[in-house]
């Protein structure tokens, strides 16, 4: 059986997170990850706008347009928060001061290039801080179901789609299983429950080990 | 001489013309320069070339400018929430370069710093180095981003004192202090300005240095974009 989001995003905090790191995660579902937090373990989360210490969403009347995270949506400060300018911010990441992103994907090749800033046949909106965090942040890793609505494969050979990096994935958890890259190989780590080698084979054009 | 203007219209005026190139500070909504943006829009340039992390969505921040015909070029890295930049976009009527988040803002700090380039990872091998420079410096490979100069920024801060050094609020400061060195005039706008002396030296983020025109701006309107809030248990 294939691993739910739900299931994504708990495998991703549990592998992933650990503890005293500071963490990017992208908007939309990896966004999910911070609710997973495994017990004894505390993330500083960056937000690329320019804030290190990102709190939770603030209760109901005490939101302030002055406090937003990447996604814009609205948040609150910690007692250990800081803010800083967009320079200063991308600065920590290109810098290589972040631990640890993690992102959402179109496609991914089997030498860890990502594309997820482009989707086809949709007007271009553009990249925001997406190949900022893959160029700069130590640790890149994605989450993505590993096949397409339609059914074509997005863990592909080589990304036909714009890409967002070349060779930055570090590791990849689909629906179906986990991957790593190392030396531009993909290697596979673990498979969801009852789904074999066979039928992953088949729905992943990429080749791995 | 004075910096303080008593509206954002007279802080403008002698600046405005068709075709500036125009920096305008902000993330989403957040920390968008409201009182500025709306002299520009009554005051009818054309030609403009805005660059700014975003282009507002359809009826806040700079999308009246766009909706106006006001804006001939957008720099920005994301633009999404605007059905008026699509269109617009689609027709040819608006020039669009997109760059990424980081290097727009590198590109903005060190044309305020004096540096005419530098060299990133960001963009490597995708379509952000069509055309330019690439070097390797100890086995990885860089792409070359050149400085970006405006002839106008228009900026919000939180509080500034009569000299104009700037404090910023939270994560409304974002693109805002480094549009404040790039331009060859900064018009910021404040909520409020307070006797010089009554900000610590310590803590301000922009000083006077880089601001030329100071207003105090009025009827904030502050747009949420994307309310999220959670329940008291």
């Amino acid at each position: 059986m294939a691993w739910s989001l739900e299931q994504i995003c708990s495998i991703a905090a549990k592998y992933e997170l650990k503890n005293g790191m500071y963490v990017n995660l992208g908007i939309g579902i990896p966004t999910d990850v911070a609710n997973h937090m495994p017990d004894g373990v505390n993330v500083l989360l960056q937000s690329e706008n320019g804030m290190l210490g990102m709190g939770p969403f603030p209760y109901k009347g005490e939101e302030d347009p002055d406090l937003i995270n990447a996604g814009k949506q609205t948040i609150t400060q910690l007692p250990n928060s800081s803010y800083f300018s967009s320079a200063d911010s991308f600065a920590m990441v290109r810098g290589g001061h972040i631990d640890l992103t993690i992102l959402g994907a179109l496609q991914v090749s089997q030498t860890g290039d990502l594309a997820n800033w482009m989707i086809p046949g949709k007007m271009v909106k553009g990249m925001g801080g997406a190949m900022d965090l893959v160029a700069g942040t130590k640790r890149v890793v994605i989450m993505m179901e590993h096949t397409a609505k339609n059914g074509e494969a997005k863990l592909v050979k080589q990304c036909s789609l714009p890409l967002t990096g070349v060779g930055v994935v570090n590791r990849l958890i689909t629906n179906l299983a986990i991957f790593d890259f190392i030396d531009g190989k993909m290697l596979l780590k673990e498979m969801a429950p009852d789904v074999n080698i066979e039928q992953l084979r088949i729905c992943t054009e990429a080749e791995f080990d | 001489m004075s910096k303080i203007f008593h509206n954002a219209e007279a802080a403008l005026k002698e600046i405005l013309r068709d075709n500036l190139v125009i920096m305008a500070g902000g993330f989403g909504l957040c920390g968008i320069p409201e009182n500025l943006i709306k002299a520009i829009y009554d005051s009818k340039i054309t030609g403009l070339t805005i660059i700014s992390n975003n282009c507002g969505t359809d009826e806040e921040g700079l999308g009246p400018l766009l909706k106006n015909y006001q804006i001939k070029k957008m720099i920005a890295s994301y633009v999404g929430e605007n059905k008026t930049l699509e269109q617009q976009s689609i027709n040819g009527q608006l020039e669009l370069e997109l760059t990424p988040q980081g290097t727009l803002a590198e590109r903005i700090r060190a044309a305020g710093a004096g540096i005419p380039a530098f060299f990133t990872a960001t963009g490597y091998g995708t379509v952000v180095a069509k055309g330019k420079e690439i070097r390797e410096f100890n086995g990885k490979k860089y792409i070359m981003e050149t400085a970006l100069h405006a002839d106008l920024a228009i900026i919000k801060g939180w509080k500034a004192d009569k000299a104009g050094n700037i404090v910023y609020n939270k994560t409304a400061r974002n693109f805002n202090p480094m549009m404040a060195t790039a331009a060859k005039t900064t018009v910021a706008e404040v909520e409020e300005i307070v006797e010089s002396g009554s900000l610590d030296p310590n803590n301000i983020h922009t000083p006077c240095i880089y601001v030329h025109h100071l207003v105090q701006g009025i009827n904030y309107r502050k747009p949420i974009e994307k309310l999220t809030v959670r329940e008291k248990i």
